[in-house]
């Protein structure tokens, strides 16, 4: 059963071995030349006042604490999606009453403004 | 060894060498179709009308000074590169490309053209999309950069949103095609209606199918949501501080992630490799055919389209697509129900 699951970790490791290989090569072969001046994150030009790592809007917050809500739904959705040829009507009511818990949590993030972005 | 054990290695490496070829080819079709639909003539210069310019590119980037500014996380900086590209190829080895064939009887048993064979496929590629944002947003933070923090910020709250609409677009046709396997998708989707309507998925969910390419547009970060690599306002996004070979990986994985979002797509609502005309064991022809398809059309929306702005982009994904994958949904399971497919 699991082995079924080893061709994907052989090409994952495939895949990083060729990144870093890649990586490593291209860092043999070009020249290093460094000053200050080039080593400091890029901003049109100006020099850099601040630390990047500032304060930033809540909202990313918001999206990602109503991603998980709605990300668990979905994964939830999987087997009831795969064996809804065997739950039939029984399956479709029990999912209506789940979307409409789901639904209400949905209009309340609407009307506080959580979906708003500006 | 046995044959079927060096057959399947073989597959394995073939795929890979032919992913990292498809990312190559995209990166000149793409600067191809743009200058066509420009009215310009795009590269021609290197080899043939310019075939070999993606291999002047790589070779450009490898000799390259890497740069790092001083105050980045150099561990994560060096990391977030390796996690894009991996992340990328790793959704690929569950996409099933062709039917089980022997190479014309070189082989005791059927080998089936796909690298693993799993029977949750759709819950692997799931899974490897949503990893994938862990190397946006480690190279936007781990920058130390102003345009990366917001850019890697921007891409991490757009390809979570969007993945909502991707699953439930996912789910849709788990429900008519009853498997999580995509091989059994496939499968299912071989035949016609009346004689001459293939019996696609894409017939069954329409709404399904604008849905899951619209949030793969939007999860693969393609024009018109490319915001994390908006130009005008962002400098390069994410990737800002990256050069070299590691600039390359995110672009690699970039192209490598649209090919895949492309193959999936075929698979579940295009047939995958059945289609008229050809024997099933050159189906992969057929796969070939409709990827390609799709790719373009990919390119062609880039190069037509204005980009959104990032709060309709936000409304966009929450208050329309997600509430019409839900609805597609439950449309999807009545009408199950109702004609009994």
């Amino acid at each position: 059963m699991l082995s079924a699951y080893v061709p994907i970790a052989i090409f994952i490791v495939v895949a990083t071995g060729f990144a870093l290989f890649t990586l490593v090569v291209s860092g043999l072969l070009h020249s290093e030349k460094y000053n200050k001046v080039k080593l400091e994150p890029y901003e049109c030009g100006i020099e850099p006042t601040t630390d990047a790592r500032d304060r930033y809007s809540i909202r990313y917050y918001l999206v990602a604490m109503l991603f998980v809500i709605f990300d668990v739904e979905t994964v939830f959705m999987f087997p009831w999606a795969v064996i809804f040829d065997k739950l039939l009507l029984f399956g479709l009511i029990e999912m209506l009453v789940f979307i409409f818990i789901l639904v209400v949590g949905y209009y309340y993030a609407w009307q506080k403004g959580a979906l708003e972005w500006a | 060894m046995t044959p079927l054990l060096v057959a399947q290695i073989g597959l394995t490496l073939f795929v890979f060498v032919m992913l990292l070829n498809s990312a190559a080819v995209m990166v000149y079709v793409e600067r191809k179709v743009a200058a066509f639909l420009q009215q310009r003539l795009g590269p021609y210069r290197v080899g043939w009308q310019g075939v070999l310019q993606p291999l002047a590119d790589i070779v450009k980037l490898m000799f390259k000074e890497e740069l790092r500014p001083k105050a980045a996380d150099a561990f994560l900086f060096a990391l977030a590169p390796i996690i894009a590209a991996t992340c990328a190829f790793a959704a690929f080895a569950v996409v099933p490309f062709g039917a089980e064939t022997t190479f014309g009887g070189w082989l005791p048993e059927g080998l089936r053209l796909q690298v693993a064979d799993v029977n949750v496929a759709i819950l692997v590629v799931f899974a490897v999309a949503s990893m994938s944002v862990y190397g946006i947003v480690l190279a936007g933070w781990s920058s130390n950069s102003k345009y990366s923090l917001l850019g890697g910020l921007r891409s991490s709250a757009q390809m979570i949103s969007y993945e909502l609409s991707y699953g439930l677009a996912l789910a849709g046709v788990l429900i008519i095609g009853n498997s999580l396997s995509l091989t059994d998708i496939v499968n299912r989707q071989a035949g016609t209606w009346l004689g001459f309507i293939p019996k696609w998925f894409v017939f069954l969910q329409p709404i399904g199918f604008l849905i899951y390419m619209t949030a793969g547009i939007a999860e693969t970060n393609r024009a018109p949501f490319d915001f994390p690599e908006a130009e005008q306002e962002l400098v390069a996004g994410y990737h800002t501080e990256y050069s070299s070979m590691s600039f390359a990986m995110f672009f690699l994985a970039e192209y490598v992630n649209m090919v895949t979002v492309s193959a999936v797509a075929t698979d579940l609502f295009l047939g995958g490799w059945h289609g008229p005309f050809l024997p099933e064991s050159l189906g992969w022809i057929w796969f070939l055919v409709k990827v390609g398809a799709i790719l373009f059309f990919y390119v062609w929306m880039r190069w037509t389209l204005p980009r959104y702005r990032y709060d309709q982009l936000m409304r966009f994904g929450w208050k329309v697509l997600l509430p019409v994958a839900v609805i597609n949904l439950l449309v999807t399971a009545a009408g199950v129900l109702y004609f009994e497919l």
